[in-house]
Parts: structure tokens; C-alpha cells; sequence
């Protein structure tokens, strides 16, 4: 067992005796199915919505090297300045160079899991620039050092009392329970760091090729104002998140805030085409925009894996997964957690690395139905297993497999065998549970179940007779 | 019609009643039932490990007993969904693909296979009791059974149903549960919290293997609620 692994099963255990935390969690996304079900009956055909955005996805991705020059020749024809990143460290690499040129020393941004994925932050502060989270619930994980719980909802392990405890700490506030006052101690504190911000930083959620956009959303208007008020303005996107036509946005913005957020639209939606025109008032004067690779052209030619390029990060699947509820979003100890993230970081950032999250799964099906744009999550962590237990599975796990098919293939060995386990199991109860218990993975917490002397086939054939 | 009722491995070793009543119940119906006494097993614990190799020594010899079967009948929802969704991808592009497609057309869940193909919802079953039931996920998200069991259940006398708080896996899932004892019984505890908030006395499946971890579960930490397969209510008549 690697190291993650081991961590992740630790972490685990600990989640499963912290009721207190688990319950914050299921209260969060307690009426998540309920919100989202009420506005999902505001689609005409909900399916029909889904698959039509998975066929729009599947689209692009398949034309992606020609949607990618589509839109960046129109965004350079405005006057953006695009860069390509091929790996996370060119991002930062990008980015800092940006910061020096323009002599910046604090950069604002707005929520960006890409960013995350390549620890923009970290890079930033390690040269010595400021980087100020402006997303609320950025701004409270940036004030605890620690990544976002969720893609969605990144502070959404904390209580009111926690955020509270933590804005009279680190932000001198009085204690407060009101989370209105809470908002807007948080939004006293960015204000002045809007102003002082010489370079504004964005995530994006498409990017429109046929009219050369990128389409920012957002509830807290924050976005915006990374975007308008200081000079430059930097967004960084993954290359899968091209679309093919400005006309599919009106599908895919109201799906993305159906099920990322319960809501019919978000609050903000912006399209950003270039920096600003001399006949408008406001904008920056500098656009940058950075096309993320990091794997992602790998993943697009495998026909299998291309489907997880079509994720837009509602982080539905999150909400649904029994396994995320129960083991909380940092126990992944991955940029994205949940059934996406157990997908998706083998594939990207290695296999025998995060090769546990392909099993830290029952199979239950809840994500593949939850996606929006219908990626099979579950089926695809069955392969991630299939691929793995060729790869990475132990000798004894291996034989026991073969050893059962041969039981199973068998008539005589499986009603032998059965007989066998029966006598073994009236003397299991000396070890039920303990340590040297070779059930102890299921004993220690569950009472096994009692094999019977006389199986169904026995009954059946004295039944016959 | 000539039925073929197929008890997967757990329900052969652990739960042979369970079978028994179905071979009673399609029998009262008029139908004949026969059972492969060479089979044991679908071959799901092996797949979802990803062993598929160990998987398709095991399923082949399903395909090659069952594929000309008039009707495949297990009383279980995930080696029905095993058989029904994953046979026709495992053996995609092999000599057995076509047979596997076969058998996947006529392979059914026991309560699908009464309430969609026999149409067949009121047995006279009695049971008086509260109850509530548990989706095992393979069988409610591979298959779409939903409604079938409710149906079945809405015609047994004395049976009142009150639904859980929300349908959601109860953390068995294969060898799931032995990889990570962990997360599994997290999630078992919190579907034993949601079935004992609905005031049930029984926890109803058409899922053995759920039932048999919420019984573990339950056993050990001895909390008071009770398990039985649908199947046993649809045979009981007390
Ligand atoms: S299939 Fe696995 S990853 Fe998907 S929701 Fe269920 S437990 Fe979570
Ligand atoms: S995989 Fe699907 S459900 Fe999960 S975050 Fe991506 S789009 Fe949303």
C-alpha cells in the first residue's frame, strides 16, 4: 500500500468516528437532491437536455485542435494574449512572468479548481507575491491554509461558529453568528485588496470557440470585479472546456446552475472576448488567457477516457456519492475529489499513485446518474480496475480469484467447498472479530453471516426427488 | 411457461429459503421451474474487482448453459444486472458474444420478471408488519426496478410500506466492503439510522447482499431491526 493509500484509509477511519463533521457535510448537501430535483422540473425533458449536452460535449472534444484555433483566433484577433501550458508548472511559469512584467505584487482571483490542480498559490507566495482569494468561500480555506472541501462548495466543512472563530482570529472581527455579517466582513477585507490588486486572476466555465468567449459564472459578483478592476486580467481554462457555439451556452448555463447549485441561472454570468475597447468605460487593459493541457490531450485520444474531458465541474456527482459523504472531501488528499476525482487523477496524475480511489467505490451508480452531461463515473472506475488489478494486484489476490473460479466451475469442489466453510465456521466464533479473525476486514464491525449445512441445491434435489 | 431460476452463490450457501419460496411461488403460478445444478456463480466478484479474466472463466459457463433458456429468473438484482448489462461488454468482440446478448434479452430480476413480463402483482401474500425497503443499487440503477417491488408489496394484506429519507447505497458493494471496512460500515450505520427513523419493524430487499450486511451490521452493534428478502413476504401467508 502506497503511501496515499494508507492516508486515505486513515483519514477514512477517522472521518467514520467524526459525527460531528459528517453531520455538517449531510446537512449541507441534505436537501441538494430535493433543491435540484424542483428545478430539474423546470427542463422541458430533462434527459433529453442531458444527452444533448453530452452529444454537444462529445462534439467538441472530438474537433477539439480546430475549436481551440477557432477560438483563439478570435481572441487574439481582439487583442488577448493567449498562452499555451502544457504542464501545471508552466502555468505558474506563465503567470509569474506576467506578475514581473507588470511589476505586480498582489494578484486577486476569483475560484479556479484548475488553478488548484496546478498550486498556483503556492508558486505565487514562494516568489514573494501576495495572492488574495476573493471567492467567499476561498477567501475562509485560504485563511485556514487548507485546499477547498469541495469543487463546488469549498468551505462547506465549517460551521458559522468555525468561520466566526476564524475571521476574529486571523481578521481582528467581533464574534458573530449572523452569516450575513459574516459576508460582509469578508467583503470589508477584499475591498481594499480590489483596489490594490495590480493583476486580477479568473477560472473559467467555457470557453465559446465560433464567437471566441470565455464564460465566467459565478454568485458572488467577485468574479467580476477581479475582472474589471485591476489592469490585467488572467484567466486560466483546461483545453476540455471548449465549446462549440455561443448558442449551446443557453443549455449549458442553466444546467450548470440546476445541478451545481440548485438554481435556475446563476447569479453572474459574464463573457469575456478581450481586454478592454477604447470606447468602454471599464475592463482591463491587459487580457491573458491560458490554455491548460496537463493530460488532458492524452485523455482526448483515448475513446474510452475522452468522456471524462466532457466534466464541466458542477461537482454533482460529489453530492450524491455515499462514498464523499462519508469520508468528507479531504480525505481524497486530490485536487478533485469525489467520483470524479477518483476518474480523473489516476488518469492524470498517475495511476499507482491514486490507483485506491478506483476501489474506494460501491459501485452504486448514484454519480453516473447525477452527471449532467452523462459520464459513466462508475463504469469508468471499473475500468480504472480492470487496468489496475492486471497492473498492481497482489499475488494473493490474483490466485484467490482463480482459485474461486475454479469453485465456482466446479459442482463437485463448490458443494465440497461449502460443507468445508460450514465446519470452518462453527469454530470461527474462538476468533470472530479479532485480530487473527482471517475475516477480521468484514468481522470487526459486522457479524458473519451463518452458512447452512444443507445449501439451495441440496434442497432442490430433494425437492426434485 | 418453463422458467429457469438461477440462486447465485450467497443465496445457494446462506439463504437457500429464499429460493425454495421462489420455486414455490412461480410453481403456484403454473409454471415449471428448473435450476442449472452446474452453475454457482455469475461471476460479478471477480468483474468488479477487475478480474475480468477470472470473470469470464466463470460467466462463460453461465452463457453456455443459459443462453437457450426461455426465461432466466435470479432473485438477486446485482448478478441479474451482471448478467443482463456487463455479459454482452465482457465478451464483446468473442465467439460468445452473441449468445451473451441472448441471454441478457431474456435474464430478469425476480420482481421485474412477475410485475414486467408475467404481470403478475397480487400473490395473496400476508404480512402484518411495517416496513420499509432498501433499492439495492444495481438492481434500481442498471435495471430501473423501482416500481416493482412497491407494486408487489402494495398487494400484500396487513403490509404497510413508510419510504426512508432518501435511496442510497447501503455500503456493501462486493468486496468493497473488505477493502474498505472502513467507509462501508459508515455508510451501512447511516442506512440503519435512516430505516430506524421511518418506525419500520423490517428492513425489506429484493437484494440478499444488501440484506446480509445491514443484518452484520445490525447484529453486531445490536440495534432492533429486522431483515427479510421480498420474496419471503410474497410467500408468507400469516
Ligand atoms: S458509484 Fe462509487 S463513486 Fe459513484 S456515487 Fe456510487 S460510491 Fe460514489
Ligand atoms: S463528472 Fe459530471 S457530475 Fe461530476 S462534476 Fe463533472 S459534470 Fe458534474
Amino acid at each position: 500500500m502506497n503511501n496515499l493509500a494508507k492516508k486515505f484509509h486513515q483519514d477514512a477511519a477517522h472521518m467514520a468516528e467524526n459525527v460531528a463533521l459528517r453531520n455538517v457535510i449531510a446537512t449541507g448537501l441534505g436537501k441538494y437532491a430535493e433543491g435540484r430535483d424542483k428545478k430539474i422540473a423546470d427542463f422541458q425533458d430533462w434527459q433529453k437536455a442531458r444527452e444533448t449536452a453530452s452529444q454537444i460535449k462529445r462534439e467538441s472534444l472530438n474537433n477539439l485542435p480546430q475549436n481551440i484555433q477557432q477560438l483563439t483566433e478570435k481572441l487574439t484577433s481582439r487583442g488577448t494574449h493567449i498562452h499555451f501550458a502544457a504542464t501545471g508548472s508552466d502555468v505558474c511559469r506563465i503567470v509569474l512572468n506576467i506578475l514581473r512584467q507588470k511589476k505586480a505584487k498582489l494578484m486577486i482571483k476569483s475560484k479556479s479548481m484548475t488553478s488548484e490542480e496546478v498550486h498556483l498559490n503556492k508558486a505565487l507566495e514562494k516568489e514573494g507575491f501576495k495572492v488574495v482569494e476573493s471567492d467567499l468561500g476561498e477567501f475562509i480555506v485560504q485563511l485556514r491554509q487548507e485546499p477547498p472541501y469541495h469543487i463546488v462548495f469549498p468551505a462547506m466543512h465549517l460551521t458559522r461558529y468555525q468561520i466566526s472563530d476564524l475571521f476574529h482570529d486571523k481578521l481582528n472581527s467581533q464574534p458573530t453568528e449572523n452569516p450575513e455579517t459574516l459576508t460582509m466582513i469578508a467583503r470589508q477585507n477584499l475591498r481594499s485588496q480590489y483596489i490594490q490588486a495590480d493583476v486580477g486572476f479568473t477560472g473559467a466555465n467555457f470557453a465559446v470557440a465560433d464567437t471566441g468567449m470565455i464564460s465566467v459564472t459565478e454568485n458572488e459578483g467577485n468574479s467580476r470585479l477581479c475582472g474589471s478592476l485591476p489592469k490585467t486580467m488572467i484567466t486560466l481554462i483546461g483545453i476540455e472546456k471548449v465549446i462549440p457555439r455561443l448558442e449551446d451556452l443557453p443549455l449549458f448555463l442553466p444546467m450548470l446552475a440546476t445541478v451545481g447549485a440548485a438554481q435556475n441561472l446563476t447569479a453572474y454570468n459574464t463573457l469575456y472576448s478581450g481586454p478592454k475597447r477604447p470606447e468602454e468605460p471599464d475592463g482591463p487593459e491587459e487580457y491573458h488567457v491560458i490554455l491548460l493541457d496537463n493530460g488532458r490531450s492524452r485523455l482526448q485520444k483515448d475513446p474510452v477516457y475522452r468522456e471524462v474531458l466532457k466534466c464541466m465541474r458542477c461537482g454533482s456527482c460529489l453530492n450524491v456519492c455515499p462514498i464523499y459523504k462519508s469520508v468528507g472531501g479531504h480525505t481524497y488528499n486530490a485536487t478533485y475529489s469525489g467520483p470524479i476525482g477518483s476518474v480523473l487523477m489516476p488518469k492524470l496524475f498517475g495511476m499507482a499513485a491514486y490507483k485506491h480511489l478506483s476501489f474506494a467505490c460501491s459501485l452504486c451508480c448514484a454519480c453516473r446518474d447525477a452527471c449532467p452531461v452523462k459520464i459513466d463515473l462508475s463504469h469508468l472506475l471499473l475500468k480504472n480496475r480492470e487496468t489496475l488489478s492486471s497492473q498492481f494486484a497482489p499475488k494473493y489476490e490474483k490466485l484467490a480469484f482463480k482459485g474461486m473460479s475454479a469453485l465456482f466451475n466446479h459442482p463437485l469442489f463448490w458443494s465440497l467447498g461449502k460443507k468445508l466453510a460450514w465446519i470452518g465456521q462453527k469454530l470461527h466464533p474462538l476468533i470472530e472479530g479479532s485480530a487473527i479473525d482471517p475475516a477480521q476486514c468484514w468481522t470487526a464491525t459486522r457479524k458473519a453471516p451463518k452458512l447452512v449445512w444443507h445449501s439451495f441445491k441440496d434442497l432442490w434435489k430433494k425437492y426434485k426427488s | 411457461m418453463r422458467i429457469t431460476l438461477f440462486a447465485p452463490c450467497f443465496i445457494d450457501a446462506l439463504y437457500p429459503g429464499i429460493a425454495m419460496k421462489a420455486v414455490k411461488i412461480f410453481e403456484n403460478l403454473g409454471h415449471q421451474v428448473n435450476v442449472p445444478e452446474e452453475l454457482a456463480c455469475c461471476g460479478q466478484p471477480a468483474f468488479n474487482t477487475g478480474h475480468w479474466d477470472e470473470a469470464r472463466a466463470v460467466a462463460s459457463k453461465v452463457i453456455e448453459s443459459l443462453w437457450d433458456a426461455e426465461a432466466v429468473v435470479l432473485p438477486s438484482g446485482s448478478c441479474t444486472a451482471m448478467i443482463r448489462k456487463f455479459y454482452p461488454e465482457l465478451f464483446a468482440e468473442s465467439p460468445l458474444s452473441e449468445k451473451a446478448c441472448r441471454l441478457a434479452e431474456h435474464t430478469w430480476e425476480f420482481s421485474d420478471f412477475l410485475v414486467s413480463h408475467l404481470k403478475v402483482t397480487d400473490l395473496g401474500a400476508v404480512f402484518n408488519a411495517t416496513v420499509t425497503f432498501h433499492d439495492g443499487c444495481h438492481g434500481l440503477r442498471e435495471l430501473g426496478i423501482y416500481q416493482q417491488p412497491r407494486e408487489l408489496m402494495s398487494h400484500v394484506k396487513g403490509l404497510t410500506l413508510v419510504e426512508m429519507e432518501a435511496i442510497q447505497c447501503c455500503g456493501f458493494g462486493g468486496t468493497f466492503s473488505a477493502k474498505f471496512p472502513e467507509i462501508s460500515t459508515t455508510m451501512g450505520d447511516s442506512k440503519i439510522n435512516m430505516a430506524l427513523e421511518t418506525g419500520a419493524e423490517y428492513i425489506v430487499s429484493n437484494d440478499s447482499s444488501c440484506l446480509m450486511h445491514i443484518r452484520g451490521l445490525a447484529d453486531k452493534q445490536h440495534r432492533h431491526i429486522k431483515t427479510i428478502h421480498l420474496i419471503e413476504i410474497l410467500a408468507s401467508n400469516e
